[in-house]
């Protein structure tokens, strides 16, 4: 009996019941619709969470410096200088110097404010826009001027949006707005739009640090990111003589490390879908036992008429292969539909794996044949005499 | 045609063994048309399912047109019953979910067979049996001596050397009855051999050969009608 002829008579015997086959098939929709859903969904958080790091520039590469105690120092003119002299790799450097304190508008005291010491360079290195005013400049720096740039979030909350030329206080200075920064995240208190940019050559009074102890890099290009690293990291061994001293991490590190993550968990979650696969493929054996057991009769006859076991055998395992592969196509159906509707609610880019489309249509249909097998082998084995008196 | 000699069929053992058949002996021509008759557990389902191949015997040999089938597998047995043997059983047996007219290629399938060439032996054998008309009805939209008609087509249709049937007439009513034995008779008058079991006198009569069985014995074999 030709394949074609065991698949038409599968999908004869399927449709003959088909809210059975319908049931039978659940467990395989939901299990292959899962697969895709979470794949997808992996794959669409991954690419947007890629490019907001993209966005963050993968040029950038963290230094910092732990040397404290050391009798060695690097100070910043030292890392100009270092800079300056690989300008080929290296485009733009700044200090940054974190602050601990609480801004003070008026009377407001803001807690969750971050303030960080940079220099003019820094608003190229974070690609930042301004939406009012300027950014910190050479002479701020070096002057030590108390002007600052502020983030979206403070600008509408305690300057009702319009704080150029306007002042507030840190530690009880008074320093001046020049700019306001464009919106990053969602302008919330505590978000990247909760911010205070100023002169590092003040954070450093401030915090009280002698020496500045990380610098923002910014590389030529993406393919400099790692050159550098050895370069800034040369440099350092050459003051230090110990490479605990500092650490040297690229941005595009962190990506990897998301990446892997990102990795691990869709094997978890595709792992969970998959036992709902396999339960579906239990079910369909369980199913088909039935069936076999229904057509005893049937399978007597047809041994009786000169079908041989593999003909019987065929029978059964093309229709366990078609129902689950049916479910599977259900389920991808389903799951592609699935995705676009929760990537869209999620406000994440969509994108359906292929791959996870043809694995699952694969997986499904070999669960069919799987578990198909053995109530079909059982059908093959039975005596044509019993079979024919069975009722 | 057929040679049946000292075949034993033994279900159990020991004490408690049943000699379903005890050394039946038996030939049959081509074109002979044969009843075996015997009361309710005498043998003669054993009997048939082993001329039918469903089943091999304990011991003897059994030749089926030269070969010896007594000692053959599963697989071997199906292929022979599927190329030398028309079965029409007491229950019809045909397929319910299948239309008439693929209930009688069915026996053509298994052997391989085209399907255009499958579909002409189909409606060949369904118009022998005055259904062609039928043909794409299910087979519970007939009644039972339609349907025993179907399933005479369905052995007919692989052109087989014996037609062997198990009470044909035994789920009729006797007008119907009459009709399905007729339509053997005439088939026995074109040259199939036919093998019958039943265990009613009036009916084994209209065959050319009656052999009775007893406990697994033959104990006559005589000319029936003529
Ligand atoms: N599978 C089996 N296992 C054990 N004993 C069996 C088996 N099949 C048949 N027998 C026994 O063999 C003997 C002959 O049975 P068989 O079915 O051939 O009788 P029969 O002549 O066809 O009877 P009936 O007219 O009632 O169908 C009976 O005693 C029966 O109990
Ligand atoms: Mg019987």
């Amino acid at each position: 009996m030709g394949i074609k002829q065991a698949f038409s008579l599968a999908l004869k015997s399927l449709m003959t019941s088909k809210m059975r086959s319908f049931l039978t098939m659940l467990g395989i929709i939901i299990g292959v619709a899962a697969v895709i859903i979470l794949v997808s969904l992996v794959n669409g958080f991954k690419s947007d969470m890629l490019t907001t790091f993209e966005d963050m520039g993968l040029n950038l590469i963290n230094v910092n410096i732990f040397a404290r105690g050391s009798n060695r120092q690097v100070d910043v003119e030292d890392m100009y200088e270092f800079a300056e002299e690989n300008s080929d790799y290296i485009e733009y450097i700044s200090p940054t110097v974190t602050v601990q304190a609480a801004p003070k508008f008026g009377t407001d005291t803001a807690e969750s404010t971050s303030i960080t010491g940079v220099n003019e360079d820094y608003v190229y290195i974070q690609n930042y826009e301004l939406t009012s005013g300027r950014f910190l400049q050479y002479m701020d720096v070096q002057t030590r001027q108390k002007s600052c740039v502020i983030g979206s979030y403070l600008a509408e909350e305690y300057f009702d949006g319009n704080p150029v030329g306007q002042s507030f206080k840190i530690n009880g200075s008074q320093f001046d707005v020049v700019g306001v920064l464009e919106e990053q995240a969602d302008s919330t208190e505590g978000s990247a739009d909760d911010c205070i940019y100023i002169p590092y050559t003040l954070a450093r009074t401030l915090s009280r640090m002698g020496t500045v102890s990380s610098y923002i890099v910014y590389a030529r290009d993406k393919e400099l990111v790692d050159p550098t690293i050895t370069l800034i990291k040369n440099y350092l061994y050459g003051i230090f003589s110990s490479d605990s001293a500092y650490r040297v991490m690229a941005l595009a590190q962190i990506v990897d490390t998301v990446n892997e993550l990102m990795g691990t968990l869709t094997v978890i979650l595709v792992g969970i879908a998959g036992i709902s696969l396999l339960v579906g493929g239990i079910g369909i054996m369980n199913i088909m036992l039935v069936s076999v057991t229904e057509r005893t009769r049937e399978i007597g006859i047809r041994k009786s008429i000169g079908a041989k076991r593999s003909a019987i055998m065929s029978q059964f395992v093309v229709e366990a292969a078609t129902t689950s592969a049916i479910g599977g196509i259900i389920g991808i159906v389903l799951g592609i539909v699935a995705s676009i509707v929760v990537c869209r609610l999620m406000g994440i880019g969509v994108s359906i794996s292929v791959l996870s489309i043809i694995v699952a249509f694969g997986v499904s249909a070999g669960i069919g044949i799987m578990f198909g097998y053995f109530p079909a082998s059982k059908a093959s084995k039975l005596n044509p005499i019993e079979a024919l008196r069975h009722d | 045609m057929i040679e049946l000699k000292d075949i034993y069929k033994i279900y159990g053992d020991g004490e408690g063994e049943i000699r379903a058949l005890d050394g039946v002996s038996l030939n049959i021509s081509g074109g002979e048309f044969v009843a075996i008759v015997g009361q309710s557990g005498s043998g003669k389902s054993t009997c048939m399912n082993i001329i039918g191949c469903l089943d091999v015997p304990t011991s003897g040999t059994y030749r089926l047109n030269g070969t010896d089938v007594s000692t053959m597998k599963d697989d071997e047995l199906a292929a022979v019953r599927n190329k030398m043997i028309g079965f029409i059983f007491q229950q019809y047996n045909l397929i319910p979910k299948l239309t008439v007219k693929e209930n009688v290629e069915l026996p053509l399938i298994y052997r391989g067979m085209p399907a255009k060439e499958r579909a002409k032996r189909a409606m060949e054998a369904l118009e022998m049996v005055g259904l062609a008309d039928r043909c794409t009805k299910m087979p519970s939209m007939l009644s039972g001596g339609q349907q025993q008609r179907v399933s005479i087509a369905r052995a007919l249709a692989g052109n087989p050397s014996l037609l062997l049937a198990d009470e044909p007439t035994g789920a009729l009513d006797s007008k119907t009855g009459r009709e399905v034995l007729e339509f053997l008779k005439k088939l026995n008058e074109q040259g199939n051999t036919i093998v019958m079991i039943t265990h009613d006198n009036e009916i084994a009569k209209e065959a050319k050969r009656i052999v009775r069985i007893q406990d697994g014995k033959i104990i006559s074999d005589e000319k029936g009608r003529e």
